[in-house]
């Protein structure tokens, strides 16, 4: 998804309206060796013109790797959402196309704002996980 | 999950870019969700079944 039509970039700005706080979208990336750096690239500048809470900031994974390492990211490209009080520890590795820009765009609410979809009874068994947990969820662009 | 509890981090990982952590999760199918790198979550689950899954114990 190179280019976002102007019905979707429509979509897109009336949603990302309800966000209340600043999302830093943290892009790690290089300039060498790494195709989908570019896709990634691509994607990721349709956002910010959408909406003034969401920036994007280029961090260079060769030349900046204690940044790299401070948000756990050990490969390109990747990003990170940091939300206006704390990091959310959200963290998307590859370009994300198809599905995963619809993922993207929601996890970009859920920083900026919009409440948790989880019920409250999941809540409270999220917020009981009391030692470091990674999640890794594998897709495939479609 | 990551959003409400501050002890974890979440991944989306797009498998075909990276085939080597593909691999290294036996990745076949997606989406699959590995949690703490032993439990492994296939397909998409209704919340509360998803949500039970990857925070079973280790067994």
């Amino acid at each position: 998804m190179a280019l976002l039509s102007p019905t979707d970039q429509d979509k897109l700005r009336t949603a990302f309206d309800e966000m209340t706080s600043p999302v830093r979208v943290l892009f790690f990336t290089q300039t060498l060796d790494c195709e989908t750096c570019v896709q990634a690239r691509q994607i990721l500048d349709e956002l910010p013109p959408l909406s003034g809470k969401i920036t994007v900031e280029e961090v260079n994974f060769v030349l900046d790797k204690e940044k790299a390492a401070q948000y756990g990211i050990d490969r390109v490209p990747a990003l990170a959402l940091v939300g206006e009080k704390s990091d959310s520890r959200i963290r998307f590795l590859g370009a994300p196309s198809g599905y995963e820009f619809i993922s993207l765009v929601q996890a970009l609410l859920l920083v900026g704002g919009r409440g948790t979809s989880l019920t409250p009874e999941n809540l409270a068994r999220v917020a009981s996980i009391d030692k470091p947990t990674t999640m890794k969820v594998f897709t495939t662009p479609t | 999950m990551a959003f409400a509890n501050p002890l974890i981090t979440a991944y989306a990982v797009e498998a075909t870019e990276f085939p080597d952590l593909a691999r290294r999760y036996h990745v076949s199918g997606v989406p699959k969700t590995v949690v703490n790198e032993t439990i492994e979550i296939l397909g998409a689950l209704p919340q509360d079944a998803f949500v039970e899954q990857a925070l079973q114990p280790p067994a």
